[in-house]
């Protein structure tokens, strides 16, 4: 849910970065914290296990300039892949303006990335979003990897409403802003249509 | 979106920090928040020194998700106040509809105290609150023009 603030002059905003295990979210997340400058980011805070597995939730603010003398800043948050912290990722997509479905492209992670896909459709729903409705970029990442999947046939299995589609490898930053870039716009897009 | 976008408009802001100021005081805090049940930080008062305040917005908005998902799951709708007590700082949150009230502080007051004037604040706050969200809904026409104004290029420039 957008806040907007006239005495702070601020618009506020929540993304979330979902996916199954281990696909790079908080990848996703440390890359783009590295590559910003300071004054535009918060600290990057992981609530993470003692085998660096996220547990609950990653989380940054990110200011991105200003609109029409707006400061615009984006809560960038990612779920715990695991299946079985269902119930963390259910709390935090309450309130979320965009999301980003990270894939894991090596074929092997196949059958989970359906499964969090399907996992992502029902707990959007349990929050009273329809995903077709919100605005969502899908991610294919680990792309630097041996065994993955030709980007045609995972979008094929993969895409639900012609939303952009990102190859990427995030621990290198490649086609990490630009995924961030795609469901910004679309968030202060929504925001102009009312 | 499935959620009006709360717009918080500046009297309504000073009057939320009003409120803040008092409880403040009245029950001699570090810092005083309220924050969005979604993470969002609204307005703090108090001595925040080098504290990110978003951060701790997120994290206070977590904490209570987990902890009202855990009174669900033992027959409690929600746990209306949440307690952190430290060594020398400690936390006390008040959850008000979809807001908390988030007091910080430290030896100089008592538990008891935070929650008694915290309780007497935490009625106008939900006053406040009522009105923007009301605000937000029937005043969304008007707002949505300046919004309606921002271009493509606005939006790119973002990002340049």
């Amino acid at each position: 849910m957008t806040f907007i603030n006239y005495a702070s002059r601020e618009i506020n905003c929540k993304i979330v970065y979902y996916g199954p295990g281990l696909c790079g979210k908080t990848t996703n997340l440390q890359y783009i914290y590295d590559s910003t400058a300071p004054q535009a980011k918060g600290k990057l805070i992981s609530l993470a296990t003692e085998t660096d597995r996220t547990l609950f939730f990653d989380f940054m603010p990110l200011e991105l300039g200003t609109v029409r003398g707006f400061k615009t800043r984006f809560h960038l948050y990612t779920v715990p892949g695991q299946v079985y912290y269902d119930a963390s990722r259910k709390l935090i997509l309450k309130g979320v303006d965009g999301v980003v479905f990270v894939a894991d492209s090596q074929e092997e992670r196949m059958d989970a990335n359906i499964e969090s896909l399907y996992n992502l459709e029902e707990n959007l729903q349990t929050q009273g979003y329809d995903l077709h409705k919100i605005p969502y970029v899908l991610q294919l990442n680990k792309r630097d990897l041996p065994n993955v999947i030709p980007s045609d046939e995972l979008t094929a299995e993969l895409q639900r409403k012609g939303e952009p589609v990102f190859e990427a490898t995030a621990s290198q930053g490649v086609g990490v802003f630009d995924t961030l870039k795609a469901v910004a716009k679309q968030v202060l897009t929504e925001l102009r249509k009312g | 979106m499935v959620e009006t976008t709360i717009i918080i408009h500046e009297h309504q802001f000073q009057r939320i920090k009003n409120v803040l100021a008092r409880l403040c005081v009245e029950c001699a805090a570090r810092v005083v928040f309220l924050v969005d049940r979604d993470g969002q930080p609204i307005a703090f008062h108090g001595d925040i020194g080098d504290m990110d305040t978003t951060s701790f917005s997120s994290l206070a908005a977590g904490n209570v998700a987990a902890t009202t998902s855990m009174a669900k799951l033992i027959g409690e709708d929600v746990f209306p106040a949440v307690v952190h007590e430290g060594e020398r700082e400690s936390i006390f949150i008040s959850v008000i509809g979809r807001s908390l009230l988030v007091v910080v502080f430290d030896e100089r007051s008592t538990l008891g105290l935070v929650k008694l004037r915290t309780k007497k604040a935490s009625h106008e706050v939900a006053s406040i609150l009522e009105a923007i969200q009301t605000d937000s809904v029937n005043g969304r026409l008007d707002e949505n023009s300046f919004f309606a104004e921002i271009t493509d290029e606005d939006i790119d420039s973002l990002f340049s």
